[in-house]
């Protein structure tokens, strides 16, 4: 039953992957994406990572990726690209060479994992006591070891993530040369 | 290893508990479908009598059969797929749309003995079972998953056209449902805060007095909320920008025809009926009886089939609420739905968490509840004052922009 899982999900995640990067279309690339997504989730769910799983899909595929077809809708630019024009001229070496890089680099790391085994993590005693629960005990876990042994990690990542959005906004709203901004509300 | 169902746990084909699964995965679908059916009646029912007209009468007593009709007729209409469309993802959208609004019944408990604190479970055929197809620890984020899956279906078949009514149609979908979507998370964070629990199953479990209900427990205002952004999230009346159709023909789904159309058709009745549950099970304590006149549960005659009556009437109420919802209030503009969605119910609903946790926390610590009770009003107040601040001072300079709102 696990391995069929396993072939299931993981024919999902490369059959995505592959129409990620063969589909000329960009609405059917980010669709392919969708189910990549997808697979990874399931493979989560089969490792008993539910909340894992059911977070890559609000976020991912919920919200980024459609997002993404937000974008290639309201561009108009839901046509095949000309592949013949390279806008960078360094884009397309440099992707080979990092390609490259990052699949030797993958298959260093399995076969060195496999030599010598993965150190083991010791979780803080709140978290063991979490996974004692069997029901919750995964979610628990996981919210005791965001919220206390990592909070502040936690809070640094949302304020960055604010501080994002404001940016966004700023820079998306500059204004013309010759206008100010009211900034309080007193001024006029 | 899935969690499903502790029946699964020793997986063997062609055993009782294999049975049992299955039969519950048919109840739910055919039960599913034949709700539509009877919920696209209702709504058409229940509308001209609002609207003091007869509404379906010819087809079966009381018109009960025209849903049948028209899904008949529906069904041998030609199937047309526009030139400039692209035409998997034309064909792929409906199901999108619909397989979703399907998935979210998995979760639902759908009855069994939740009274003094019993955890739903009931025996069928000697084997001990809960009356709800999964009960997954992530129960809540997997409702929340699919009804941002949900968004596929309508963006996807908007854009697939290749016509623009049906895009602008969608495109609007999207970025209302996803403006909503956030509300909607928040109210929902509420319960799980009350309750302590992700899965649907504990919810209810938790919600055994009428005190106890998420509803009460939150204090109502988590509760209007989800109803309100469950509502756009089902783009039904107030908020069926989608299609509307004195500005967009017919929205997102102009272009369909025949049993595509249809399929969109069933995924709008069966999304109402299935947030409908959604909201029982959350706020209304699922399946959980109501103690009337110091009965525990006037339905105990009907024995273990009480829960899911109980169920039923609650989801009835909704889905009323929903069809009343529909003949009273007339459409939003888009600029009320956005500001509405984020300048109203997302503050409202994360001050409301917050505040509901301050109290939470002021338990555990014993602190003074009148005091956490003034000090959390009074930083709610200097927010509100903050963000109302801040919307006039953005509101003037658009209008200095010559922005049209």
């Amino acid at each position: 039953m696990q391995l069929f899982v396993f072939i299931v999900a993981g024919a999902m995640v490369l059959g995505g992957a592959v129409g990620v990067v063969l589909r000329t279309h960009p609405v059917h690339a980010a669709l392919s994406l969708v189910l990549t997504l997808f697979g990874i989730a399931v493979l989560f769910i089969a490792q008993d990572a539910q909340f894992l799983a059911a977070v890559e899909v609000i976020v991912y595929a919920g919200a980024i990726v459609v997002l993404f077809l937000f974008v290639i809708m309201l561009l108009g630019i839901d046509r095949a690209e000309d592949l013949h024009v390279e806008p960078f001229k360094i884009q397309r070496p440099a992707a080979l060479v990092i390609g490259v890089g990052l699949v030797s680099l993958l298959g260093i790391a399995v076969i060195a994992s496999r030599e010598h085994p993965v150190p083991t993590v010791t979780p803080s005693q709140a978290v063991t006591d979490a996974l004692a629960d069997p029901h919750n005990g995964n979610i628990r876990a996981l919210a005791r070891d965001v919220f206390s042994d990592h909070v502040l990690a936690f809070e640094l990542t949302s304020a960055l993530l604010v501080i994002a959005v404001v940016a966004t906004v700023i820079l998306a709203r500059k204004p013309r040369k010759g206008e100010t901004y009211i900034v309080s509300g007193s001024a006029q | 290893m899935f969690a499903v169902d502790s029946l699964l746990d020793h997986i063997k084909l062609f055993s009782i508990p294999t049975l049992i699964v299955i039969i519950k995965v048919l109840v739910v679908f055919v039960v599913g479908l034949v709700g539509t059916m009877l919920m696209v009646w209702f709504e058409r029912k229940v509308i001209a009598f609002m609207q003091n007209r007869i509404g379906p009468n010819k087809a079966g007593p009381k018109g009960l059969l025209q849903t049948l009709a028209d899904g008949t007729k529906l069904f041998f209409k030609e199937d047309l797929i526009p030139d400039k469309s692209d035409r998997f993802v034309f064909k792929l959208a409906p199901y999108l749309a619909f397989v979703p609004a399907f998935l979210v019944w998995a979760i639902i408990p759908l009855g069994g003995d939740f009274s003094n604190g019993k955890n739903g479970d009931v025996k069928i055929l000697g084997h001990v079972t809960k009356l709800q197809l999964a009960d997954p620890p992530v129960g809540v984020l997997l409702l929340l998953a699919l009804s941002s899956i949900a968004i596929y279906g309508i963006m996807l078949a908007g854009w697939s056209s290749g016509s623009k009514y049906p895009l602008l149609g969608s495109v609007r979908a999207s970025a209302q449902m996803i403006s909503y979507e956030a509300a909607l998370g928040l109210s929902l964070a509420t319960v799980i805060l009350v309750t302590g629990t992700l899965s649907t199953n504990g919810i209810v479990a938790s919600q055994f007095t009428f005190s106890r209900w998420s509803v009460i427990a939150t204090g109502v205002l988590p509760f209007a909320i989800f109803l309100i952004a469950a509502t756009a999230e089902l783009n039904r009346p107030p908020f069926d920008l989608v299609e509307a159709e004195q500005e967009l023909v017919g929205g997102f789904n102009t272009e369909y025809s025949s049993i595509r159309f249809a399929l969109f058709f069933l995924a709008e009745f069966m999304n109402t009926i299935t947030m409908s549950g959604v909201i029982v099970t959350l706020f209304f304590g699922g399946p959980q009886p109501l103690r009337i006149a110091g009965h525990a549960n006037v339905l105990q005659f009907l024995g273990p089939v009480s829960g899911t009556v109980w169920l039923l009437l609650k989801v009835l109420v909704f889905l009323y609420v929903y069809v009343w919802f529909r003949a009273t209030l007339p459409r939003l503009r888009y600029d009320q739905l956005m500001n509405l969605g984020w300048k109203l119910m997302i503050p409202l609903a994360l001050g409301w968490f917050m505040l509901l946790a301050f109290f939470r926390v002021g338990q555990d610590s014993g602190w003074n509840t009148w005091v956490i009770g003034v000090a959390g009003i009074a930083v709610m107040a200097l927010c509100a004052g903050l963000l109302q601040l801040a919307s006039k001072v953005s509101a003037r300079n658009r209008e200095r922009e010559g922005a049209m709102f």
